[in-house]
């Protein structure tokens, strides 16, 4: 061993070795290949490339020129409504992004634990509901108690939507997949009877009443701007879970145990204390999405308030290697798309769903990697494959 | 007697002290070393670094961890020094396992159990598809560790390798353990009768009829 090994720096954790331009090589590459699919899908549709993902790009990030006459207005008059519409789109890109860090983080977790967790949808709904139950039903609360409360709520109640399916894979070797599938169903038919019985609010919309404002998320800017602390929170947890996951015992415990039952075991960990673990924690972190959704954005619940926001964090957790980072970038990422999406919907008239083409296909591209190494010539390297799933049983 | 399967009937004693309910991390702080028979699956996290591997089974204890927390100085020193000193070949300790060659991710393993004090020995195949060099390298150390008063427990197939490191040797057939000989008084061939469920003890006549029931 010669002193030129020291020279090797460490590979970062958790992408399977390599270096990190390897690692993302094939998701940066996914993502281009899709927008080209996605521009083949809007020739075909008719529409113009350009006027299309110019759209796109307005509806992400803002339009330059409004930004330069926003700030004019500010200089001029110390008017601030022109300057607020401008950066509107990027703030709502980001609100969008929110919750999709949060879910793809849960499910992430899960992946790096050997679970699929497509539970994160019903987890999310309810993680929703009792925050909003904690927000609305408890007045008179100083923000500082009430808010950590109220998320702190949707965290638990995800965590039991979690909890189950985890506790049925560890003792009885139940596959997830089915059973958090069923407690997403079982959590889409809660919460129509809830939002239509005992926690709707007066009138006709199967709706919750609203929070109260001290159990709100704060946000930046005045209205209309949406943008609220729920990002700063998504990014504090997103950190905490890097850390957990590659700098604690229990991490590594984590991972272990998603890269290697068999080693795992025979290393004395316990796989059915992992298990439970992780689907608790993974529910919990779904249900912080909620949360982070009623709190800050919305400030109620109603029917179809999760809105696929489980099943995108799949395909999230997937391009972002089930790295807390690369989640947080995908989730950008995906947040940017769908926000710019509707604008190019209204702009454009090309319709969303080019948007689910072009995340579908990158799905595709990451389920099997191999389409992108043929594609661009790339070769090889022996990396950490994400586990979908080891079989039914134990 | 890893604490992987369940014990069914009787109980353990190891070091004076019997063990019967008990689980692989309770056996391993008791002092037994274990070299899996399939190392690949039960032995290394392949996708993980060398450094990771060589702390896989004491990641929880000082000083690799403080509380939760794990200490990847110690992790990176430990790793070095375990590289060094059995010579595992390899460009440094943060390539995965997957890069090492069999004889070298068994070197790992071999540094990894050697490297925390320990009563007993299970060494199952030890040797399986290495190299010469490293089959030498790993049946020096066995003895090594003969030498030093732990027990040792040697699993294999190979019966040059029973009679060359073994004090004594138990042979088992379908299951039971056909009988327990000092291995310098027998040969290859005493050993293979036992192999094939025939005690060599046995008178000529009766050696012939079990012969005649085997085939």
């Amino acid at each position: 061993m010669t002193d030129k090994n020291k020279l090797k720096s460490k590979t970062p954790e958790g992408i399977g070795g390599g270096s990190l331009r390897d690692a993302i090589r094939v998701p940066a590459l996914a993502v281009l290949t899709g927008l080209i699919i996605g521009a083949f899908a809007i020739i075909i549709s008719g529409a113009n490339v350009f006027t299309a993902y110019g759209a796109l790009f307005v509806g992400s990030f803002g339009d330059p020129v409004r930004f330069f006459t926003g700030f004019q207005q500010l200089f001029s008059t110390g008017e601030t409504a022109g300057l607020l519409k401008a950066i509107y789109p990027f703030t709502e890109s980001l609100v969008t992004a929110t919750p999709y860090i949060f879910a793809g983080l849960s499910v992430a977790l899960g992946f790096r634990c050997g679970l699929f967790n497509i539970g994160a949808e019903g987890q999310f709904f309810i993680g929703a509901l009792c925050s909003a139950f904690v927000g609305y039903s408890l007045i008179g609360l100083p923000a500082y108690i009430h808010l950590p409360l109220a998320l702190l709520g949707g965290a638990a109640g995800g965590a039991l939507w979690g909890i189950i399916p985890g506790y049925l894979k560890a003792k009885f070797g139940a596959h997830e997949v089915v059973n958090t599938i069923m407690m997403n169903w079982i959590a889409f038919k809660l919460s129509d009877w809830l939002l239509n019985g005992p926690m709707k609010a007066s009138g006709f919309r199967p709706v919750t009443p609203t929070v109260e404002l001290s159990a709100q998320l704060p946000r930046f800017f005045p209205d209309p701007i949406r943008l609220n602390w729920g990002l700063i929170l998504a990014f504090v947890v997103a950190y905490a879970l890097y850390w957990f996951l590659f700098k604690t015992t229990l991490g590594f415990e984590i991972r272990s145990v998603g890269a290697n039952p068999d080693a795992a075991k025979y290393a004395g960990m316990s796989i059915v204390k992992n298990l439970v673990l992780v689907m608790a924690m993974a529910g919990g972190l779904a249900g912080l999405a909620g949360s982070a959704q009623v709190l800050g954005v919305d400030h109620w619940v109603g029917q179809g308030f999760s809105a696929g926001y489980g099943f995108d964090a799949i395909a999230l957790a997937l391009l972002g290697k089930s790295h807390p980072f690369g989640v947080v970038l995908s989730a950008l990422l995906f947040g940017f798309l769908r926000s710019g999406a509707t604008r190019m919907q209204s702009m454009a008239g090309i319709p969303i769903d080019i948007i689910s083409i072009i995340q579908g296909m990158v799905i595709v591209f990451i389920a099997a990697p191999e389409i992108i190494r043929w594609l661009y010539r790339i070769k090889n390297i022996k990396a950490e494959e994400t586990v979908l799933t080891r079989g039914w049983g134990k | 007697m890893t604490g992987l399967l369940p014990i069914d009937v009787g109980q353990i004693q190891l070091v004076g002290e019997a063990i019967r309910h008990t689980s692989p991390r309770d056996i391993l702080e008791r002092g037994v070393a274990h070299i899996p028979e399939d190392r690949q699956r039960h032995g290394l996290l392949l996708s993980f670094p060398i450094h990771d591997n060589m702390m896989l089974c004491t990641y929880y204890q000082p000083p690799f961890a403080k509380g939760v927390s794990l200490q990847q100085k110690t992790i990176f020193d430990n790793a070095e020094a375990l590289v060094k000193q059995y010579d595992v070949r390899t460009p440094n300790i943060y390539v995965n396992a997957s890069t090492l060659s069999g004889g070298n991710q068994q070197k790992v393993i071999v540094a990894r159990e050697f490297s925390r004090p320990i009563h007993l020995l299970i060494a199952s195949q030890p040797t399986r598809g290495l190299d010469v060099g490293s089959i030498e390298y790993i049946h020096t150390q066995i003895i090594k560790k003969r030498n030093e008063g732990v027990g040792v427990l040697l699993v294999s197939s190979e019966l040059d390798e029973i009679l060359a490191l073994s004090d004594r040797i138990a042979v088992m057939y379908k299951g039971r353990i056909m009988d327990i000989v000092d291995a310098n008084k027998v040969n290859k061939e005493y050993l293979g009768l036992l192999m094939a469920g025939i005690h060599p003890s046995e008178t000529p006549k009766a050696k012939s009829s079990a012969a005649e029931k085997v085939f």
